[in-house]
């Protein structure tokens, strides 16, 4: 499956590119206001196909990484999909309680975590060891808080909450928590 | 003049704080206290850039998170609404050639404001209660860890914030729609249809087109001050919910948390703060934009009409887009992440783009301009604007949210560039433009100055976007710690542009307290010795 590292790399370079251009554009546009030109103004049909691009644009970035980016329709349709493996966290007083020491993963596998807290809005995230992230979800108290992620790669991540629950929150880590093994 | 008698005395002595009407006089107590308050905000960044570097003994890590949840609620209350309020209360009076209907309750609004927003950050600073601006539930009402006491002042100074909001925006409806001692009777209906935009509406299904009342700037504060006022009902509300379980716990009654449901309470939260900013930051400055590029180029606005009805879409947009911010929460129902959160925010891109091209088309009629301070941070805010609003966009996808919601990104590419480079330079724009006619011909002590300014703020905000932004691409969270320096190189590099920013307020303080002087800053304080209604003073 595509992962996050690949998707977060493609936007860098779009996001990059149009940094690049929106800046050239600004900087020739403040130094040709200042010399004269003819008096021609912006004809209408510019201004229109502008606001037709800009629709373009709108509309099919989001068609664009439904078709690209897979937990995109996984996360839409996850009430209907039976994952291979299932498990549930529970949160309360800024700790994580896993079910077990270490979750282990086989490659491949559809897994669905159910995080559940018992007192503040949290955050739930998967995050590898260079502490770059994989996903995350908000954890609400007195909701179903459940997500699909299929895991191909094989590798070791650790928890961490992702959203702030105050101070006493800072270290909701938990180290190396899951494996990924074939 | 020597440097101190220009300290004094301001620039040549041209600025007489006695020569100022007390409309003069409101709108610069405004834009003082906005600019003191700003002053607090840059510096509260400053110490959590150093401490994002590296925390170090003197602040506790409390203290730091109640530095984050004081610095963003100045900076909007205390600095950008104080800026608002004073440039708007000036400038809706100016362009409907009528005077203030209430001067008296703007001046309520100005004290409100200052001491609300003095009553919170010190209640912050005190008790370090830090649930951050988002208030999740029920973490306002955790008081396990944050003082009870201290909770009821910081909410109680919102609260104070909420309700000179409201004297404003009844100022601002009265004033459109009053009619003035000894003027013929004002079509108080029309004018209102008309500043909303349902003259407009109704216009595109009828033959016979009914003026506008109203100018494009007048009707952009207007539709923008609704917003600013549903935004205060909610804020208010959920204020007064938190009072209850503060009161509660004062008399040592603990209520459930559970009575309120953390979903439907983050729905609607968002739902008023969104009113910020994707409602009235964005239509305030179109509003600002419009109106300073027909000032500088002397022009009519290129397609007024269509920007008319942008306006209008942008206010119905910031009502129904509240749900990008619940992307990640698994409970929120699919269907409205995708209507809400993807699709009517992706009009963001069209609203905000139209009023780019229309901002631009109308200065290029003008060609060739002088590089004025108000056209150099007009095209500063725009920029800061054209940057920002494609960031949230991306962030307002159900696949990339996934990898960004809560990471440096949100609060680097998007809200910082947003903040700092798009509303902080218009303003900045309408401040140097309106400074001479605030001050009754003060001249700017130094050119020079504001250049520096102009560059120092421009690259410092950038810049600390982008290192943010691509601290967050590589994991890093926003509003938690980081003690192994594990993204350090790019927590340096924002460092560095944050003391950019630093800088350019510093510069910048220093040219206006050199313009005016010192004299004049505590004159603009003291009661106008020029008793009128008018806006300006009269010219012999
Ligand atoms: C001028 C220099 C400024 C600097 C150096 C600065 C710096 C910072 C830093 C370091 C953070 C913490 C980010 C994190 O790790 O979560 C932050 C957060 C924030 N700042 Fe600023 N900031 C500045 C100006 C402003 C202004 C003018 C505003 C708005 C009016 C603003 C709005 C915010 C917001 C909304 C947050 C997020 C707070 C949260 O997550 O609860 N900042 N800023």
């Amino acid at each position: 499956m595509v992962d996050s590292t690949m998707v977060l790399a493609g936007q860098t370079i779009a996001y990059t590119l149009y940094v690049i251009v929106i800046l050239a554009l600004m900087a020739w546009f403040a130094y040709k206001i200042t010399r004269a030109g003819k008096e021609s103004p912006v004809k209408p049909s510019l201004f229109y196909s502008f606001v037709a691009l800009l629709v373009v644009i709108g509309v099919s970035l989001h068609i664009v990484t439904h078709e690209t980016i897979p937990w995109k329709p996984l996360d839409l349709n996850r009430a209907d999909i039976t994952a291979d493996a299932e498990f549930n966290i529970v949160i309360a007083d800024h700790q994580f309680t896993l079910p077990s020491d270490k979750l282990i993963i086989k490659q491949g596998q559809l897994v669905r975590f159910n995080v559940e807290s018992k007192d503040l809005t949290y955050g739930f995230g998967l995050f590898r060891a260079d502490n770059s992230m994989v996903f995350q979800m908000q954890v609400l108290p007195g909701h179903k808080n459940d997500i699909l992620w299929k895991f191909d790669r094989l590798e070791t991540y650790s928890i961490r909450s992702t959203e702030y629950s105050g101070w006493k929150g800072i270290n909701m880590i938990v180290r190396d928590a899951i494996d990924v093994v074939q | 003049m020597t440097l101190i008698q220009t300290f004094l005395r301001g620039e040549k002595g041209l600025f007489k704080a006695e020569s100022l009407t007390p409309m003069q006089k409101l709108a610069l107590r405004f834009v003082v206290v906005g600019l003191i308050y700003y002053g607090f905000v840059v510096f509260e960044g400053v110490i959590m850039r150093i401490y994002e570097i590296q925390p170090f003994s003197y602040v506790t890590h409390e203290q730091f998170f109640a530095i984050l949840t004081a610095h963003p609620l100045v900076g909007i209350f205390g600095s950008t609404y104080a800026i608002v309020f004073g440039a708007f209360l000036f400038l809706v009076p100016f362009l409907m050639k009528k005077p203030l209907w209430s001067i008296k309750l703007a001046n309520w609004t100005l004290w409100l404001t200052t001491i609300g927003t003095l009553t919170f950050w010190l209640a912050g600073f005190v008790s370090h209660y830090s649930p951050l601006y988002t208030l999740y539930w029920p973490l306002p009402a955790d008081f396990t860890q944050f003082s009870v006491l201290g909770g009821t002042f910081f909410i109680l100074g919102v609260a104070l914030v909420m309700v000179g909001t409201l004297f404003f925006v009844l100022n601002i409806f009265k004033t459109i729609t009053y009619t003035p001692e000894g003027w013929e009777k004002q079509p108080g209906c029309a004018l209102i249809k008309s500043a909303l935009g349902l003259t407009g509406l109704s216009n595109l299904f009828t033959r016979k087109k009914q003026e506008h009342l109203v100018s494009l700037p007048v009707a952009a504060v207007a539709r923008g001050t609704v917003d600013m006022a549903f935004n205060a009902i909610i804020i208010t509300f959920t204020g007064v919910l938190i009072l209850i379980y503060m009161v509660a716990a004062l008399f040592g009654e603990n209520l459930q948390h559970s009575l309120i449901d953390a979903l439907l309470y983050k729905n609607w939260f968002w739902w008023g703060l969104d009113l910020i900013a994707d409602g009235l930051v964005l239509i305030f400055v179109a509003g600002t934009w419009y109106l300073l590029a027909t000032l500088i180029t002397g022009k009519k606005l290129f397609m007024e009409n269509i920007a008319r009805a942008a306006l209008f879409v942008e206010m119905v947009v910031s009502w129904t887009v509240w749900s990008h911010h619940l992307m990640s929460d698994q409970a929120q129902p699919g269907i409205l992440k995708i209507l809400s959160g993807e699709m009517v925010t992706a009009f963001e891109l069209i609203t905000q783009g139209l009023a780019f091209f229309i901002t631009l088309a109308t200065l290029w009629s003008a060609r060739p301009l002088k590089m004025t301070p108000p056209l150099k941070f007009l095209l500063g805010g725009l920029l800061g604007f054209a940057l920002a609003v494609p960031a949230g966009i991306m962030q307002a996808d159900l696949g990339l949210n996934r990898i960004l919601h809560n990471t440096q990104w949100v609060v680097g590419p998007h809200v910082h560039v947003a903040v700092l480079v798009g509303l902080s330079m218009t303003l900045y724009s309408a401040i140097y433009f309106l400074l001479p006619i605030l001050t009754n011909g003060a001249k700017l002590y130094s050119e020079k100055l504001a250049n520096i300014h102009f560059w120092a703020h421009l690259i410092g905000g950038i810049g600390m976007g982008a290192f943010m932004g691509m601290a967050g691409l590589h994991g890093m969270l926003r509003r938690t710690l980081y003690f192994n320096g594990e993204f350090n190189t790019y927590m340096i590099l924002a460092g560095l542009c944050g003391a950019l920013l630093l800088l350019a307020f510093l510069v910048f303080f220093i040219n206006i307290v050199m313009t005016v002087g010192l004299n004049g800053v505590i004159g603009i304080f003291s009661p106008a010795k020029i008793k009128t209604k008018d806006l300006l003073p009269k010219t012999e």
